[in-house]
């Protein structure tokens, strides 16, 4: 039996269907969680897709982090369950403070739809270990608030313990500072990134294949949770 | 705030009306004539109360009931072709066309012209929402989303103020809602500064067996408004904003008249919708768009033969000040009214509270025949539901050629200068003039506008912009899917409406085909001057004309579309610009043809024939400000071989990329076909190089033949009779046309990619 990777969908998710099927392309077993159900059905990575949570006119992610399933994420979260927070998902996850730092509206104040190129700047993480470190990607921006910002203490901190994820190459977007397109947590098992890598999996559907990694690594990293004995069951009952 | 007791007697009521037959009302006011009012009193015995007046008001607006377009529209019906893809058709909320494997596809276009120039982004955003619950209110689910836009001149400040706010209200809804945006169109001219159009279209796929029709039948059914709550926005839209023309002063007079989108709504009622139809809890379903309640009553009753008693006050409001009139014609967005089985009421009231849409019963279905509505339990309107929904007033409007089309014609564009053979400069002149072109708003690349839009969400995109039609996968597992296209050349029209009329036709049918996508129906949005003015009339008439018999010619059935009239600030109608769209099936999307030359060493090869036709060319127009003569021939048995070619091409696999060659001529699709796909090439041209660089002719494509497969291609051109001139072949980093200039593609990239950005930052 293959890992169980949930796909959250808040109201306003608009790219769940496209996480579920990307985890579906990596071998894994896609399962959808829905935002007012405060369980994890026991899956074994959590996605939180872009979309527009609640609607979000008042702070991407704001409400949606007060989602009974968000409690349960938070608890695991702990416990190493990897979590992945794509555009809206990053947004929740810093306003969860799960990540540090906000997601604020684009540089040149228009929704960006772009195929952007990102460098992989840590490969350790629960998401990106298939990659090597340097790898170039294409992965698809699509944002409207997606401009990366944290003090600068914030900042030197992400990059002195390298929880950088990626970073924008060929020119920054959106106004991200230093250039970063996604972060990752300490413990490497929560990471956030504002390009959608579920949208590049398919040269017939996207701009290419390359963002395939992020499913494929954690598909990785949970096999090896499972096979040492951990799930998310330990982690819920804490949540509790 | 006024208590129920003070409201209701605040109101006019049917016993009201009978006991005051004299009282004026203000019928001129809310856009009915003396005859239309008149008309009125002898349907009902009697003057109509104040609610009754509203809902007539409305529905017999131009933009609810077609009183002027209707007698020509009939064409489409009349002259429909035999075909076996349609399961409905005209005269539904749109047309739900077969393609195969127990699919159904619905697509429709619509205009939100007025509320675009008056209120740019709310306008824009509610025009997209709108378009949506037509389609959802057919049991599709919504899944792609396009716009037809035209502007006035890129560097008017009015446009500056127009095109940001109408892409970025686009932009917000459609994104917010999750559908993404495959394509549309990007024009300007002087004649859509006071009146730009704003054209959105919308497809939805379904299984055959979910297709849900706007009928209230089975007396007893409940009549269940879901949605946003009514409040006052948007009231007279129909008959006050859309259904007359701008004065030239005084807009913000007409700024309440415009809605507000919630997109979020939007979203949540279409995962609802779809989770009823799921269900199996719905009878008849209707959007809420324009005219309101009063619409949507008024259908749902006439559709299904039957009548309604609707409850008034039920209806949960924003604005509790609101009264019975306001709230029939209030066009607050994001509701629909479901005919639901007394039974199903509580399974349909819980699924509308998972997805936190509020839900009221506010009236039943009858067998009386009559639309009755109570308010506070007074009787405030008794009509025969038919009168207002289906028996609106028909107009004959006088007809007439204007005289200046002669000498529009008699203008031929042969007498303009064009780059000779002859002269030493020709290969810098040719140079000079791509240039021009391709670093005009015109002519330019519009990522600047498409870039705002989410053209992967939900993941089944294969084609979007910058190629020539949008293409979605339906199914996953046998890679069927749907391409569309949208087309229109308002300077085509100006100088032959008839001809315009089946050039831009003939454009979205080949910006289908040019994919690999078999064409199959057409959809379109007649956008027009006003209907009183007998030259405006006269060039309805023809492009009307045009459409229907062209559809007949290319064996492709009208399904549905929208008429737009009073296009006019004062007396200046636009141009006449009707815009077509087609919908084609693709059979295995992993063998779409996109229109970059994305590979060195393919042969290049023109089809069709190229003359010298130059009327209405974008050449002429941004060369020498010329717009006269006659448009290009429109050939549409040329048009038919060229799409069977091409889709027989894409099946079999031999097309690396193909382009459909129309605005700025083969010299715009070789630049946009070079930059597309990151790749040079090297053309030689066989006559007259203006003639082949610039001309519009139309039935013509430019295809880059696999390696190897050049033989096989051919055979079939010939076999099709599609006329072949091999041009050169793929490769290098330049657009070379032998013998008269090259541009590298770095320079071509700047000019191109360089021209809206200026404009717009």
């Amino acid at each position: 039996m293959t890992a169980r990777i949930g796909v959250v969908a808040f109201p306003g998710s608009l790219d769940d269907r496209d996480a579920l099927r990307a985890v579906e392309r990596a071998g894994a077993t896609p399962v959808e969680l829905w935002h007012g159900d405060p369980s994890l059905h026991q899956v074994d990575a959590v996605i939180l897709p872009g979309g527009f949570s609640y609607g979000d006119y008042l702070r991407c992610g704001a409400i949606a982090r007060f989602a009974p399933v968000m409690a349960e994420i938070i608890a695991a979260a702990a416990h190493d369950l990897p979590v992945l927070g794509i555009c809206n998902g990053f947004q929740i996850l810093c306003e969860a403070h799960l990540l540090p730092g906000a997601l604020t509206r684009n540089q040149g104040r228009r929704f960006i739809n772009r195929d952007v190129r990102i460098r992989i700047e840590n490969n350790t993480s629960a998401w990106t270990n298939g990659y090597d470190a340097g790898d170039e990607i294409t992965v698809v921006l699509k944002s409207g608030e997606g401009a990366y910002v944290a003090d600068e203490p914030t900042v030197a901190d992400l990059e002195s313990r390298g929880q950088i994820l990626g970073r924008y190459v060929d020119g920054n977007p959106n106004g991200s500072v230093a250039e970063i397109a996604g972060v990752v947590s300490a413990a490497g098992n929560v990471a956030g990134l504002m390009p959608h890598p579920e949208h590049a999996i398919d040269i017939l559907t996207g701009p290419g294949a390359e963002g395939l990694g992020f499913f494929t690594s954690v598909l990785r990293t949970a096999t090896g949770r499972i096979s040492a004995g951990a799930t998310s069951t330990g982690a819920r009952s804490t949540g509790r | 705030m006024s208590g129920p007791g003070t409201t209701v007697a605040a109101h006019d009521t049917v016993a009201a009306a009978v006991a005051t037959p004299d009282r004026s009302q203000p019928f001129a006011a809310l856009g009915l004539t003396a005859d239309e009012f008149a008309r009125i009193v002898s349907i009902l015995g009697r003057r109509p109360t104040d609610a009754e007046l509203a809902i007539y008001s409305v529905m017999w607006s131009e933009h609810c009931s077609y009183k002027s377009s209707r007698k020509h529209l009939r064409q489409f019906a009349d002259k429909a072709p035999a075909t076996d893809v349609l399961l409905a058709g005209i005269g539904q909320n749109a047309g739900v066309v077969d393609i195969g494997h127990g699919y159904a596809v619905t697509f429709k276009i619509e205009s939100h012209n007025h509320p675009s120039y008056v209120e740019p982004f709310q306008g824009a955003a509610t025009g997209v929402g709108g378009i949506v619950r037509d389609i959802l209110a057919m049991g599709a689910r919504p899944v792609a989303v396009m716009d037809a836009l035209r502007f006035g001149p890129a560097d008017a400040p009015d446009t500056h103020r127009v095109l940001p706010g109408v892409v970025s209200g686009i932009s917000f809804y459609g994104n917010c809602l999750g559908l993404p945006n495959i394509g549309g169109e990007l024009a300007f001219d002087p004649c859509y500064l006071g009146n730009p159009l704003v054209n959105a279209l919308c497809v939805g796929v379904l299984r055959h067996e979910d297709l849900k029709l706007a009928a209230a039948t089975g007396p007893g059914n409940q009549v269940v408004l879901f949605g946003s709550r009514t409040g006052p926005d948007g009231i007279g839209g129909a008959s006050v904003l859309a259904s007359a023309s701008f004065g030239g002063a005084g807009e913000g007079a007409k700024r309440p008249s415009v809605q507000v989108g919630d997109p979020f709504m939007e979203k949540l009622l279409v995962e609802c919708c779809l989770e009823l139809y799921q269900a199996g809890l719905v009878v008849g379903i209707q959007d809420l768009g324009a005219a309101g309640v009063a619409c949507a009553t008024t259908e749902l009753a006439a559709g299904g033969g039957t009548g309604m008693r609707v409850w008034l006050d039920q209806i949960p409001l924003r604005d509790a000040s609101l009264g019975p009139a306001e709230i029939l014609m209030s066009e607050s967005q994001e509701r629909m009214m479901a005919i639901v089985a007394p039974e199903h009421v509580p399974a349909f009231m819980a699924i509308c509270a998972k997805w936190d849409v509020h839900a009221t019963v506010i009236g039943e279905v009858t067998g009386s025949g009559r639309l009755e509505m109570t308010w506070h339990g007074a009787h405030v309107v008794d009509i025969p539901p038919g009168s207002a929904a289906d028996e609106g007033p028909v107009y004959d409007r006088p007809v007439r050629r204007p005289d200046t089309q002669d000498a529009l014609a008699a203008d031929d564009p042969a007498r303009l200068l064009r780059p000779s053979p002859a002269s030493a400069g020709v290969g810098a002149d040719l140079r000079a003039d791509l240039m021009l072109l391709l670093g005009s708003p015109e002519g330019g690349d519009k990522t600047w506008v498409t870039e705002q839009y989410d053209r992967y969400v939900r993941g089944d995109t294969v084609l979007a912009m910058p190629h020539d039609s949008g293409l979605l996968r339906v199914d996953d597992s046998i890679g069927l899917g749907v391409a569309l296209a949208t087309d229109g050349n308002g300077r085509y029209c100006e100088l032959d409406p008839y001809t315009g009329t089946q050039l831009a036709l003939a454009e979205a049918y080949r910006n289908v085909a040019v994919s690999g996508a078999r064409p199959l129906a057409v959809t379109n949005c007649l956008n027009f001057g006003s209907p009183e003015d007998p030259a405006v009339m006269w060039q309805f008439t023809e492009a009307v004309r045009g459409l229907a018999d062209g559809c007949q010619q290319l064996g492709v059935p009208v399904t549905g579309g929208n008429v737009s009239f009073y296009n006019q600030t004062g007396n200046a109608p636009i141009q006449p610009t009707p815009v077509v769209g087609v919908l084609g099936v693709h059979d295995d999307v992993r063998r779409r043809v996109g229109s970059g030359f994305s590979r060195p060493d393919a042969a290049i090869v023109l089809l069709g024939e190229t003359r010298a036709e130059f009327g209405g060319s974008l050449w002429a127009w941004l060369r020498h400000g010329h717009l006269g003569g006659m448009p290009p021939a429109a050939d549409l048995n040329a048009e038919r071989a060229l799409a069977d070619v091409l889709v027989a091409a894409a099946a079999r696999e031999l097309l690396t990329a193909a382009h459909d060659v129309s605005d700025g001529g083969l010299a715009i699709a070789l630049a946009e076909s070079c930059l597309a796909g990151g790749t040079g090439c090297t053309v030689a041209l066989p006559a007259d190089p203006a003639t082949f660089l610039f001309s519009e002719s139309a039935a013509r494509a430019v295809v880059a033949v696999r390696p190897g497969a050049e033989p096989e291609f051919i055979a079939v051109c010939q076999q099709a009779r599609v006329p072949t001139v091999r041009l050169g072949a793929t490769g290098g980093s330049a657009l070379v046309v032998s013998g008269l200039f090259s541009v590298p593609l770095d320079e071509l990239r700047e000019v191109h990619r360089g021209a809206l950005p200026a404009l717009f930052g």
